[in-house]
């Protein structure tokens, strides 16, 4: 077997917001293909996890990069940041997929998707609306282009969020409980979209509150509380045969 | 009979206007003064709803000297009466840097289609009205700009665009649809505030109509600028209503 691609390498990280340590030494690498789910409870640093490795907040300490692209370095003293061309780049390896969608409301399902590639990354615009045409038919959203957000369901909306963050063609694409916001029903759909993504072997890192999702879909799991890795392996053994006594409290009070 | 003469005697018969004023002339007097008002009216959001945007972000700026002095100068403009500052910005060439008021007459000025002629007078009043309002605007966009929710910032800084890209494209489409409402308040107040322009003796409508008031002993004047001032802001109400409703297509 070939050599996996490490994507995603994240060492001794460090998180606190004022006198609260959210992230205490937390270290976990993505692999190419891998699907990575994270579980735990509200409060156990899941989510600053996430939002740390989209830069979205800054690490005290450790060490954060993509692929040959450093973004964080330790000098000693605490986690030294890369400069504003190095963030930009760092960026173009990952999506987000928030747990409130964050579309633009302004703009059309259409405008959503092309406007990253085409303001951003300079795409050619009709390049894009072809791309964005072939991305809505695989989330099941033909014919929706010149919908603006607020006139489509919560899961057609995270479905179109998924499809924005899909255009810029991430090498890790993340998701911060993408299905919190939305009822059972509607759950259904979304999860269905990132299970088809898995099967196609997109790497991705999934904050997520439904466990047996989680224990179909990953492959590796990660269950944190307390702003540490309690127990990790892979997803279907960690969920059916927990080593740790947090983890097998959690998961029972989860069912 | 010619129109003019059947408005004259209208103006005889109902408004007791007759030898030295007619109606037609007084009409065509406050039309002249009417003309001017627009244009500061219209100078005046034309210059101030940008400046506004600039205020809002030296306000909402984290380099602490800017903030406070851009909130300082909020203060001072909402803080002290506007006639005060139209007058004080007429007379600073000449009381700070002696330079003579008659000297600042920049002669006539094509602006589009419209000829003026720029003097002083119309040049100070216009600056006073840009700096005054820009002010009020400027908390307005304040208030939009920090109800935008976090995520939406997050969003585009994820997508990686950059933060001026992320403010033009994203953030102030949306705070000009939810400040559409207060904006319209001071957009209908400018139009009336115009008449503050009096005091530089500027010929707008309201100096000319005081000025026939007072020579010609009538009050029809002022009923005809009422209505005149009226129907002005019933037009801006109409295009703030039309504007509004372009962007009902979208709501969050």
């Amino acid at each position: 077997m070939a050599e996996s691609k490490t994507l995603l390498d994240l060492k001794h990280a460090r998180k606190s917001f004022g006198d609260n340590e959210v992230l205490k030494d937390i270290s976990l690498t993505v692999e190419e293909g891998e699907v990575l789910a994270i579980i735990g409870p509200s409060g156990g640093g899941k989510s600053t996890l996430l939002r740390c490795c989209t830069l979205l907040e800054t690490l005290d300490g450790g060490t954060l990069s993509y692929g040959d692209c450093v973004v964080a370095s330790d000098s000693g003293s605490g986690a030294v940041y890369g400069g504003k061309d190095v963030l930009q780049r760092a960026r173009t390896h990952f999506g987000l997929v928030f747990q409130n969608f964050n579309l633009f409301p302004h703009y059309t399902v259409m405008k959503n998707l092309i406007d990253a590639p085409v303001t951003v990354q300079k795409v050619p615009k009709d390049q894009a609306v072809a791309k964005a045409y072939q991305l809505l038919e695989k989330m099941g959203l033909e014919g929706k282009q010149d919908m603006v957000p607020c006139e489509l369901s919560g899961g057609q909306q995270q479905r179109v969020a998924i499809a924005r963050a899909l255009m810029l063609d991430p090498a890790v694409l993340f998701f911060d409980e993408p299905t919190s916001a939305l009822d059972p029903e509607l759950t259904k759909g979304v999860l269905k979209v990132i299970r088809d993504l898995a099967e196609e072997h997109m790497t991705m890192v999934i904050v997520t509150h439904e466990m047996k999702f989680a224990r179909d879909v990953a492959d590796h799991l990660i269950f944190m509380d307390g702003g540490v890795i309690v127990e990790q392996g892979p997803a279907a053994e960690v969920i059916d045969n927990p080593q740790h006594e947090r983890t097998r409290a959690f998961l029972l009070s989860e069912e | 009979m010619d129109i003019v003469t059947l408005i004259n005697q209208f103006g005889a018969a109902y408004m007791g206007l007759d030898g030295s004023l007619t109606l037609t002339t007084l009409l065509m007097r406050m039309g002249g003064g009417l003309i001017v008002t627009f244009q500061i009216f219209l100078i005046t959001l034309i210059g101030s709803l940008p400046l506004g945007v600039l205020i809002a972000l030296g306000r909402m700026s984290k380099i602490k000297p800017l903030s406070a002095l851009m909130r300082l100068y909020i203060s001072f403009m909402r803080g002290t009466p506007l006639m005060l500052q139209l007058m004080a910005i007429y007379y600073i060439p000449y009381y700070v840097f002696g330079i003579k008021l008659s000297l600042l007459n920049f002669g006539p000025m094509d602006i589009g289609p419209v000829h003026v002629e720029v003097g002083w007078v119309m040049t100070a009043c216009c600056i006073g009205f840009i700096l005054n309002y820009a002010a009020y605007f400027a908390e307005i966009y304040r208030g939009g700009i920090q109800s935008i929710a976090r995520g939406q910032y997050e969003a585009a800084e994820v997508l990686g665009y950059t933060s001026s890209q992320t403010f033009m494209k994203i953030v102030l489409p949306q705070v000009i649809k939810r400040i559409l409402p207060a904006m319209g308040n001071e957009v209908i107040t400018l139009v009336k505030d115009t008449s503050l322009a009096f005091v530089l003796a500027l010929a707008e409508m309201f100096t000319v109509v005081k000025q026939i008031v007072a020579s010609e002993v009538t009050m029809v004047p002022f009923i005809l600028a009422a209505l005149f001032y009226w129907l002005f802001t019933i037009l801006a109400e109409f295009v703030l209503g039309r504007i509004e409703k372009k962007l009902n297509y979208y709501h969050d």
